[in-house]
C-alpha cells in the first residue's frame, strides 16, 4: 500500500495514504479532541473541535475530514487553533445546563474533559438556553435534549450500526435538535432500544435510565464478561457498586460485538438482585417446599439417589444439564452422571 | 457456525432459513444489515413478513414445514442449469450422483405447490446463491423444529456443498443457537450420547480414556434425550431426574404431559436461580448463582470461547453450579473438588482435543475459536477449509415429508412458537428485569386479518387456543405479519404456557420436537364460548 509522509508538530509520521490528519496524529500518540468522531463511524466533520493549522490551507481545516498528504506540515496546538477550540467549546456551554452536580455522566463526559482541560468557564456568551422538556416515559433511555451538543453519533450510530433510521436532525438555527421522525417520544418511535446511541453519546444528553441516581462513574467498577442471553456472546461489562450490579455499558472492544447490543444485554441485568432469587436450599416437607441447611440437603440428595441407584440402577435416574451455566459446570454435571451415578442419561435443551 | 459472526457482513449473498434474526439475535443482525449496505442480497425463507423479511430482497413465505421441498427445489435449479461448482464438487464431496437423482424430482413447478413459493422466485434466489462469490446460509430453530429437523439441515448442506460455499470467508452455513452456552453445554458432553468434544460413548478407547481419567467405569450405552427421559419418567423408567438450570415444564412440548411425568418421579432435584416452574415440582430445591456471581466461560455459536467473570456474589447461601455439583459427588462419596474454574478447564482440556489449547490465561487477551488443538494453535475462525473433517463432504440425498400434523377439520390452523426481541427462553429472566417486561408486559397471539374476520375477532380480544394436547387463554393482535392460516406466539411467558399445546412428535435422528407447526383451532374467548 502506498504510505505519505507528513509532518506533526515537528515529528514525522507515516501512513497508509487515505489516512485522515486526525488518525495519523493518533497513530503517532499526538492528542486531538474531538466531539462528532469515532473511528467506528463515518467521518462527519460538524463539531470542529479537532481543526488544525496547515500552512498554505485557508482558515483551519477539521481533521478528521482532511487527509494526510505528502510533505504536509500540520501543527495541532498554536496559538490560533486554541483560541478556536475555546471558542467552539464557550458555544457549546453557553447553551448547555450548568447541571454537572447532578449529571449521570458527570467525570466521563467529553465536553466537561475539554472545558477543563482548555479552561473554559460556561460565562463565555451568556446566551439563550434551551428549555426541552426531558424524555423519560420509556423504561430504558433518559433523552435530556437541553444537554445535546449536536455532534450527531446517535443519528449515524442509529444508522450505520443499528440499521434502525431511528433518530435525526430537524429544525434550524438555535432550534435544531436530534428527534425520532414527526418528533415523537422515543418510546412511540421505531426505536428498538438497543440503547447503542446511548453508548456512543460523548455527554450526558442519552443515558441509560436504570442506572441514574444509582452511581457516580468513578465509584463503579467494571467488569468484562459475557451477555447471559443469546447464543451471539456479546462482550459487555457489568457496572458495579457496593457489590450490585447497577446496570450495563459496553465494553469499548468486544470480539463479537464491537460496542453493540441489544435491549436484552443492555438493559435486562435487572433480574440478578431481584427479591425472587432464590437464597437458601429448599426440601419438601408434609408437602411443602421449606429452607433447610446445605447439610441437610445434601444429605438427602445423596441417599435418596443412592437409594434408587442400589434398587433400580444408575439408569434409573436421569441428569439435565443446562445451556445457561458455563462450559466447567456442563463438564461436571456430565461427569456426575456419568462417573458417580453411573448413567447416560444426560442432555439440556439443546434441541429446544 | 462454519465461520465467525463478523464475516456475515462481507457476505454478498445471505441466504437466511427460519430465523428471525433481528429480534433473535440482534446483534448478528447487525451483521446481515453490514452486508445489505454493502450492496448484499438477502433472500429470507418465513412464512411470518419480520423485519428482516421486509429487508430482504426475496421473501419466500414459506408454508410451514416444507423447508426441504423447497432447498431441494433450489439445488434443482442449481444442477438443471449447470451453476453448481464443478472443481469443488469433483475435489471435496462425494455422493452427488444420488443427490442428482433426487433433486430430479424437485422441478420449480412442482416446488412452488408444495411450499406456496412462486417458480420463479426459486430460480431467481437459486441463481443469486449460486453465482455469488461470498454466500452465507443462516439457520435457527425455524428450520431445526420439525419432525424433519435433521433433513432439512442436511439439505442446507447439500446446497451448499452443491455451490463450493464452504470453507471460505464469508462463505459457509451459519446454525445461530439460541441459548448463551448452547454450544458450550454440547461441547462438554450434556448429551447422552457422546461426551467432551463429541467423543462417543460407544467408543472403547474414549471411554477408556475417561473411565482412566474420572476413576471409574463410564457405561456404554448412550442415554436418552430430554424428552424421551420425560417419558420415561412418566412409565416409570426413570425413578429421579437432577435439573441444573432447565425449566422443562415450560420449554419441553406437550407441557401438560411434562407436568405430569415429573410428578410421578420418586425423586426430583432442581438446582436453579428462580423457583421456577419445575423446580415447585421438586422435592430438593438447590439455590444457584448466576452468571454474574461467578467464574467459567461459554462458547457462542461461533465456536467462540469467551471468559465469564464473577462480578458480585451470590445472594444469601447460594452458591455457583459447579460448586454445588461438587458437593453432590462428595456428598455421594467420589472426591470431586477444585480450586476455582480454571482447574476445571486444566482436566477437561486434557480429555478434549478441540480445546486442548484452551487456557484461562490465553482467554484473557480474548476468545478462542475452536478446534484449537494446542497452545500455540490460534484457534479456527472458519471450519472446512481445504477439507472437511471426515475427509470428502458426502451429499445425503432427503425428501420432503409433510409435517406431522397437518391442519385438518377440527384443527384447521397452524400454530408456530417463535422469540420476541425483549423476552428470552421462558422468561425467567427477562420478567423480572424492572425494563424489559415494563415495556413488554403481556404475549399475544399474532392473527391474520382475514382469519380474524373469519372468526369475528379483533385486536386485545382474548382468544382460545386448543390443539389435541392443550388449550391456552391469550389476547390477539391482528397484522399481516403473519400469512392467512398460520398464528403465531412466543413461548416466553408463563402465562401464555404455549407448549401445552405444542406437538412432541421428534425427527427420529435429532429428537427435536416439532414446535414450528403444530395444528389447533383458534376462537374468541368470550362468555359464549364459556363452558
Ligand atoms: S436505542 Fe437503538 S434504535 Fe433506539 S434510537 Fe438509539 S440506536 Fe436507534
Ligand atoms: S446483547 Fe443481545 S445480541 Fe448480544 S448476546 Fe446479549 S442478547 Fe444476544
Amino acid at each position: 500500500m502506498a504510505s505519505v509522509t507528513l509532518t506533526i508538530d515537528g515529528r514525522q509520521v507515516t501512513v497508509p495514504r487515505g489516512t485522515s490528519v486526525l488518525e495519523a496524529a493518533e497513530a503517532a500518540g499526538i492528542f486531538i479532541p474531538t466531539l462528532c468522531h469515532d473511528p467506528d463511524l463515518s467521518p462527519w466533520g460538524a463539531c470542529r473541535l479537532c481543526v488544525v493549522e496547515i500552512p498554505g490551507m485557508r482558515n483551519l481545516p477539521a481533521s478528521c475530514v482532511t487527509e494526510a498528504t505528502e510533505g504536509m506540515v500540520v501543527y495541532t496546538a498554536s496559538a490560533p487553533v486554541l483560541e478556536a477550540r475555546k471558542t467552539i467549546l464557550e458555544l457549546l456551554l453557553a447553551n448547555h445546563p450548568e447541571d454537572c452536580l447532578t449529571c449521570h455522566r458527570n467525570g466521563d463526559c467529553r465536553l466537561q474533559d475539554y472545558a477543563y482541560y482548555y479552561g473554559v468557564r460556561a460565562s463565555g456568551f451568556a446566551g439563550e438556553r434551551r428549555a426541552l422538556p426531558v424524555e423519560d416515559e420509556n423504561p430504558f433511555i433518559v433523552r435530556d435534549m437541553n444537554k445535546c451538543i449536536l455532534c450527531g453519533k446517535c443519528v449515524r450510530v442509529c444508522q450505520e450500526i443499528q440499521g434502525c433510521h431511528v433518530v435525526d436532525f430537524a429544525y434550524r438555527g438555535f432550534g435544531t435538535r436530534i428527534t425520532p421522525a414527526m418528533n415523537v417520544p422515543l418510546g412511540e418511535s421505531t426505536c428498538v432500544f438497543c440503547g447503542n446511541c446511548v453508548a456512543y453519546c460523548p455527554v450526558g444528553a442519552l443515558v441509560e435510565k436504570p442506572m441514574l441516581g444509582k452511581g457516580r462513574r468513578w465509584e463503579v467498577r467494571k467488569v468484562r464478561t459475557i451477555c447471559p442471553y443469546c447464543g451471539t456472546g456479546c462482550t459487555i461489562e457489568l457496572n458495579v457498586k457496593d457489590g450490585r450490579v447497577i446496570g450495563v455499558t459496553s465494553a469499548p472492544d468486544g470480539d463479537v460485538n464491537g460496542k453493540a447490543l441489544c435491549a436484552k444485554g443492555r438493559f435486562g441485568m435487572g433480574f440478578i438482585h431481584h427479591p425472587d432469587r432464590l437464597q437458601a436450599p429448599l426440601v419438601r416437607k408434609n408437602g411443602e417446599l421449606v429452607e433447610a441447611s446445605w447439610e441437610e440437603a445434601l444429605e438427602l440428595v445423596a441417599s435418596r439417589l443412592k437409594e434408587i441407584k442400589e434398587a433400580h440402577g444408575g439408569e434409573a435416574i436421569g441428569f439435565l444439564s443446562s445451556a445457561r451455566c458455563t462450559n466447567e459446570e456442563n463438564y461436571l454435571l456430565s461427569k456426575l452422571a456419568r462417573a458417580v451415578v453411573g448413567t447416560n442419561h444426560i442432555d439440556h435443551c439443546a434441541r429446544l | 457456525m462454519t465461520n465467525t459472526i463478523r464475516e456475515i457482513g462481507g457476505a454478498d449473498f445471505i441466504l437466511a432459513i427460519g430465523t428471525n434474526t433481528t429480534e433473535a439475535h440482534p446483534v448478528i443482525g447487525l451483521q446481515v444489515k453490514k452486508a445489505l449496505r454493502g450492496g448484499a442480497v438477502l433472500a429470507v425463507v418465513d412464512p411470518r413478513d419480520t423485519e428482516l423479511a421486509r429487508l430482504a430482497h426475496h421473501h419466500l413465505r414459506i408454508r410451514p414445514g416444507t423447508d426441504v421441498a423447497l432447498l431441494n427445489g433450489l439445488a434443482h435449479v442449481v444442477v438443471a442449469e449447470e451453476l453448481w461448482d464443478r472443481d469443488f464438487v469433483a475435489a471435496r464431496t462425494e455422493g452427488f450422483e444420488a443427490l442428482r437423482e433426487t433433486l430430479a424430482a424437485y422441478p420449480p413447478e412442482r416446488v412452488a405447490e408444495i411450499t406456496g413459493v412462486p417458480a420463479d422466485t426459486i430460480r431467481a434466489v437459486a441463481r443469486g446463491y449460486a453465482r455469488a462469490s461470498r454466500a452465507s446460509i443462516l439457520y435457527t430453530m425455524g428450520l431445526t423444529q420439525h419432525a424433519c429437523g435433521t433433513a432439512n439441515v442436511l439439505a442446507v448442506a447439500n446446497l451448499a456443498m452443491l455451490c463450493g460455499h464452504v470453507g471460505k470467508e464469508s462463505s459457509g452455513v451459519n446454525p445461530l443457537r439460541g441459548q448463551n452456552n448452547v454450544q458450550g453445554a454440547c461441547d462438554m458432553g450434556a448429551l447422552p450420547n457422546v461426551l467432551t468434544g463429541y467423543q462417543s460413548v460407544a467408543d472403547e478407547a474414549v471411554r477408556a480414556k475417561f473411565g482412566a481419567a474420572w476413576g471409574a467405569e463410564i457405561p456404554s450405552r448412550p442415554g436418552l434425550t430430554v424428552t424421551e427421559m420425560i417419558e420415561a419418567a412418566g412409565e416409570g423408567r426413570i425413578r429421579a431426574m437432577y435439573v441444573m438450570g432447565e425449566n422443562p415444564v415450560l420449554s419441553d412440548p406437550d407441557a401438560g404431559h411434562v407436568t405430569e411425568a415429573l410428578k410421578k418421579l420418586d425423586f426430583l432435584v432442581v438446582q436453579d436461580i428462580f423457583l421456577t416452574e419445575t423446580a415447585q415440582l421438586a422435592h430438593v430445591v438447590l439455590p444457584a448463582a448466576c452468571f454474574a456471581e461467578k467464574d467459567g466461560t461459554f462458547t457462542n455459536t461461533e465456536r467462540r470461547v469467551q471468559r465469564v467473570r464473577k462480578a458480585v456474589e451470590p445472594p444469601g447461601r447460594a452458591k455457583a453450579d459447579w460448586e454445588i455439583v461438587c458437593l453432590v459427588a462428595r456428598a455421594l462419596g467420589y472426591p470431586m473438588g477444585y480450586a476455582s474454574p480454571a482447574e476445571i478447564m486444566e482436566e477437561i482440556r486434557r480429555l478434549t482435543p478441540s480445546y486442548a489449547g484452551i487456557t484461562y490465561e490465553r482467554l484473557d487477551r480474548g476468545g478462542l475459536h475452536w478446534p484449537c488443538p494446542a497452545e500455540d494453535h490460534p484457534g479456527t475462525p472458519i471450519l472446512h477449509v481445504g477439507k472437511f473433517a471426515r475427509g470428502l463432504g458426502k451429499f445425503h440425498p432427503v425428501e420432503h415429508i409433510p409435517p406431522d400434523e397437518m391442519p385438518d377439520e377440527e384443527y384447521p390452523m397452524v400454530l408456530s412458537t417463535g422469540r420476541r426481541l425483549l423476552h428470552y427462553h421462558t422468561g425467567t429472566m427477562t420478567l423480572r428485569t424492572g425494563t424489559l417486561e415494563v415495556r413488554y408486559p403481556e404475549e399475544y397471539l399474532e392473527v391474520n386479518p382475514e382469519d380474524a374476520a373469519r372468526l369475528g375477532i379483533e385486536s386485545g380480544d382474548l382468544v382460545r387456543v386448543t390443539s389435541r394436547r392443550g388449550l391456552v387463554e391469550v389476547r390477539a393482535r391482528v397484522t399481516d405479519v403473519v400469512p392467512p392460516g398460520l398464528v403465531f406466539t412466543s413461548f416466553h411467558f408463563p402465562a401464555v404456557a404455549i407448549n401445552r399445546l405444542t406437538n412432541p412428535a421428534r425427527d427420529p435422528v435429532a429428537k427435536i420436537p416439532e414446535y414450528k407447526v403444530c395444528a389447533v383451532r383458534v376462537e374468541k374467548a368470550g362468555p359464549a364460548a364459556a363452558v
